[in-house]
Order: structure tokens, then sequence, then C-alpha cells
């Protein structure tokens, strides 16, 4: 440790930055001055005592909007948890402040996470830093900004079909969506059970690796969280891929055109000039996985989000109050247009578009023609992930068909919308770990917009995954 | 295309009060999506098993106890309800 600068200093400088950039960029939705200030003063006071302190102690971050901080409002982006103050931490979260970790505040989202470009925020549109008239990526798209406007020094995501890889596509900056249940998603807002987990935004793979090492581990709190022995990724980042093997699957990468197929092709280029062996595989069910996704996610959404009802916690549409719910002179509500008015006007429009999409699909008669069939084509899905690995270490394509687009392009059209996650939301499907890293650029209006590109592992092989991206990175 | 009164029967089962000219845009939208759906029929999965847990966990097990709110307190978890009553959160009558 060199000892260069105090965990407060740091803290105020990240504080100065936000204040002078987040009114353009917005990143954040509550910053939480207090706690992070409190945080950094505990730091300082065990380093200057002697004490060893961990490598992310002191070190300032952001964390998405649907994870709990124990008394700081957690929206999920969206209105109806607009006064909800979580009254515990999410196990990341305890796991990050045990560790000393300072948190700096919540980060701007889709709502409920359903999104590619935080339009869908019930709060704001997070700008990105290479273009402010382009999104920033989503949903996790304030994570991202962040750190790539030097907001946060790293920051925390949650990956469902793209949203921590395809904003870090976006803004030039690393993330990684871990294997299914590598950790704990106890304390996540839960968007789709089956296909969420939580991942870090960093300006470099190795931060993400010591990121991922204080995060991950069983928690008897989540059922789902795998076991897995105490590990430090970043220990197994060796810089050498010689002889590894790397597959490029025919089916991403044959409509890839013009300069994003040019800069694809350089980096492929890279990795074999680093010793890996290029493989062209297939994976022969992805044209199914975009429907496959779109039609798992909705239905899990329906089902976790009928959490919301207005009576427990979060928003609740009253008699007297909110009197444009009033209608026909009708003063009072039953427990029915209570719930039914509640998520009426509590969830936006894309929300209410997953919610009536999944609970068709999950209603009575069309379980197995829709759900069911659509886990069981999950399973073709994975098999066609088995076979590949059995011939190669990895997998690689674009992580997303574009660069960041422009604000509005796409929000009028869901199904162009969704194409956004064609790359990623295979990995989730699959339940493998998936990384997005820096490529290169394009340039568009002057602009120069970043190109990630996406590596995806076998099962739990997070340090191989590291290892191969953190080698293209440093070379 | 889905009919009106599918959309009326979906948004009932969600919980979601409807204002008439909602419904037309959501029987365009979802009409969409669940055309985009139909090549996932396509395919024959007659033989295939559905996936439950994808990295194959089985049970997982603890034991059957309950705690009374566990480490947060009850005090801490009614503070984000709307409307609470002697320490319960209240509920409009069902009947």
């Amino acid at each position: 440790m060199n000892k260069e600068i105090t965990s407060v200093q740091l803290t105020k400088d990240y504080f100065d930055a936000i204040k002078k950039n987040d009114p353009e960029i917005g990143a954040y939705l509550t910053l939480t001055e207090e706690l992070a200030l409190k945080q950094a003063q505990f730091v300082d006071q065990r380093i200057a005592s002697g004490e060893e302190v961990d490598l992310l102690a002191g070190i300032p971050c952001a964390i998405k909007d649907n994870m709990c901080v124990d008394g700081v409002r957690a929206t999920a982006g969206s209105k109806m948890l607009d006064s909800y103050i979580s009254p515990y931490d999410a196990t990341v979260i305890s796991r990050l402040k045990e560790v000393g970790a300072v948190i700096l505040g919540k980060t701007n989202m889709d709502e409920f996470a359903m999104g590619s470009s935080t339009e869908n925020s019930a709060y704001q549109l997070t700008r990105n830093p290479h273009d402010a008239e382009r999104v920033s990526g989503g949903s996790s798209g304030g994570s991202a900004a962040a750190v790539a406007a030097d907001e946060a020094a790293w920051s925390l995501g949650s990956d469902t079909g793209g949203s921590i890889r395809q904003p870090a596509s976006f803004c030039g900056v690393v993330g990684l969506k871990p294997t299914y249940g590598r950790v704990s998603r106890h304390g996540l807002i839960a968007m789709a059970s089956s296909l969420d987990q939580i991942g870090p935004f960093a300006k470099t793979v190795e931060d993400c690796a010591i990121i991922l090492s204080r995060i991950s581990g069983e928690d008897k709190m989540d059922a789902t969280s795998a076991q897995s022995a105490d590990k430090r990724y970043e220990d197994f980042l060796t810089g050498n891929i010689k002889g590894i093997k790397i597959g490029i699957p025919k089916e991403y990468v044959q409509n890839l055109e013009g300069k994003i197929k040019e800069e694809f092709e350089k980096s492929v280029e890279k990795f074999k000039s680093l010793g890996a062996k290029i493989v062209e595989i297939s994976l022969p069910h992805s044209s199914y996985s975009l429907a496959t996704y779109y039609m798992i996610m909705p239905s899990e959404v329906s089902s976790n989000l009928a959490r919301f009802d207005g009576i427990k916690y979060g928003l609740r549409i009253n008699d007297q109050e909110n009197t444009e719910f009033i209608e026909n002179g009708k003063t009072e509500r039953n427990l029915l247009e209570t719930y039914m008015d509640t998520r009426e006007y509590g969830f936006g429009t894309e929300v209410k578009r997953r919610i009536m999409l999944g609970t068709y699909a999950l209603s009575s008669g069309y379980y197995d023609a829709y759900y069911l069939k659509a886990q069981k084509v999950r399973a073709l899905i994975r098999d066609d992930f088995e076979k590949a690995f059995e011939e190669v270490d990895f997998i690689y394509s674009p992580t997303a068909p574009e660069v960041a687009f422009k604000a509005g392009e796409k929000t009028d059209d869901p199904l162009k919308m969704y194409l956004s996650d064609i790359y990623t939301v295979t990995a989730n499907l699959a339940g493998v770990p998936a990384i997005s890293f820096p490529i290169g650029f394009l340039e568009s209006d002057g602009k120069k917009l970043p190109l990630g590109g996406q590596l995806m592992g076998k099962w739990f092989d997070e340090e191989g995954l590291l290892n191969a991206a953190h080698t293209f990175e440093t070379n | 295309m889905l009919t009106k009164e599918e959309i009326q029967h979906i948004a009932g089962l969600a919980r979601i009060s409807l204002h008439e000219k909602e419904i037309e845009k959501y029987q365009k939208d979802l009409s969409g999506i669940l055309d985009y759906f139909t090549e996932l029929q396509k395919l024959d999965t007659e033989s295939v098993e559905a996936i439950g847990h994808i990295t194959g966990m089985r049970n997982v097990f603890r034991q059957d106890k309950s705690s009374d709110f566990g480490s947060i307190g009850k005090e801490e978890i009614l503070k984000n309800a709307p409307e609470t009553k002697g320490g319960y959160v209240k509920v409009k009558s069902v009947l």
C-alpha cells in the first residue's frame, strides 16, 4: 500500500466529480454521502493504526438501485418503491461492508431491471459518457456510466439477459456476469429468478476479479447460491493464454457487417497472436434463444412482481389522496381495487407489458405451451453449450450487435429493443459466466463509441474466463 | 390476435387496472410478442426434460425453524408498510 491518498479524500474527490458531472450523465438516483464518509473514516483509522486492510477497503463504489443497503432508499427505478427504505443489507452489501468498501450511492436503472437503455427508469435517463445524445445501455446503465464517467471506482450491477454486459460494452468498461448461483441474490430485488445474477463493473478485468472474490460464495439466505471454495480470482490472472481454444459461433457472426465486423475480426486476430487457437463452432439453437428468453423472463417477472400489492411496503393508491385515480366520483376502494389501481399507477409501461405477457403464459391452459415449452428449449440451448465446451474453453462474440444507440431511437418498438440482447441472453439461459470488455471504437458524428467483446466460459470457470479477458486487455 | 376480453381477463389475473384505450395497445403488443414465440413451437421437445435449476442443483435443506422477523426487527419492517395498526400491517376487509 502506497498511502498516497486517504479514503476520506478519495471519497470526497468522487463526490466532487459526481456533483460536477452527474447533472449531465444522470448515473445516480440516491447519494449516500454520510454513510460513505463514515465508512471511509473507519478505514483510514484502521490503516493509521497499522492494520492490514483488504484491497477494496476505502475504495468508493456505486450500487445498482435494485440492491438493498440498510437505511437507504431502494427504488429499483420504479415509482412503486419511491419511498421504500431498505431495513437490511443485501448479502453482497454486507460482504462489501465487511471488507471496508465505501458506498457512494445508488445508480439509475430501467424499472425493475427491464430494459436495454435506462429509458424505462421512472426517474431519469442515464446518458452515455462518450456521447450524451446516446444511451448508456441497460438495465444497469447507471452503474456502467458511473464507472465510465469516473463517478465511482467500480460498481455493482445485475444481469438477467445482458444487463451488465451490454451497458459495459456501450460505456467502454468491463462488466462480468458470473455463473448462475456464484453470487448470492439475497437483497436483490428479484426480476427473473432462474436468470438473475449480480456482478461487477470496473475499469479493468483485474478489478472485476478482485470484486468477485469479495462478493461471491454460498449464502444460507439464497438457496440457489452455489457452494464454492474461498477463491481469490485475482491470483489466477497469469497473462498467459497460449494453447487455449476459443470457439466463435457461426450463428453469432454470420450477420455481422461493416465496422463492427472489422473491429471484431481485429480482436480475433489479437487472441490468435496471444497464442489462442480459434475454432469455428456451432450453437444450433441460437436462433431460438431470444424467443425462449422473452417467454421465461416475463413469466418469472409476473410471479416475482406479484408481491407489489400496495399493502406490505411500497406505493399504495389511497382512498382520499391521488384523486386522479378516483373515477366516476367513487372515493373508496375495496381491497381488489386497491391492488389494481396501485399496480396500474406504480408500474411503468414495459413492466406492465411483461407482467401481462407472463401472466398470460402462466395462466390456466397455456403453461405447457409457453413456459414449459420454453424451459425445454432452454435445455436444448444448454446442451449446445455443453457440446461446444467439449471442444473449446471459451466462446467469443461481440457483446451487442451495435454500439450505443441514440436516446428515443427504439422506445416505440419493444421487439426492436429486445434485439439488443441477442448475444447476451444465451449466457443467462445456459447459466454460464460471461464477461464484456472493450475491444475497440466506432466513430459516429465525430464521437468515439466503445465496442465490447464477450467471452463466455464453462460453468464456474470464472478464473479461466477472467484470465482470458485480462490477457487480451493487458497486451 | 388476442381479443379485448382476453386482455381484460389477463389484466384481472395480473391485478392491473386497464383503461379502455390501453386495451388495444396491449392487444397489438402482446400478440406481436406471442407471434415471435410461435417459432419455438417448430422444435420437437417431446423427449426433452425441462430445466429446473440450470447448474443442476438439487434440494437445499434447512431447519424448519422460524425466527420472529430475524435480525431486522418488526418495527423496522413495519416502517415501510403504507398502513399499520397495533403492530400489524393493516389490510382492507376482504368480505
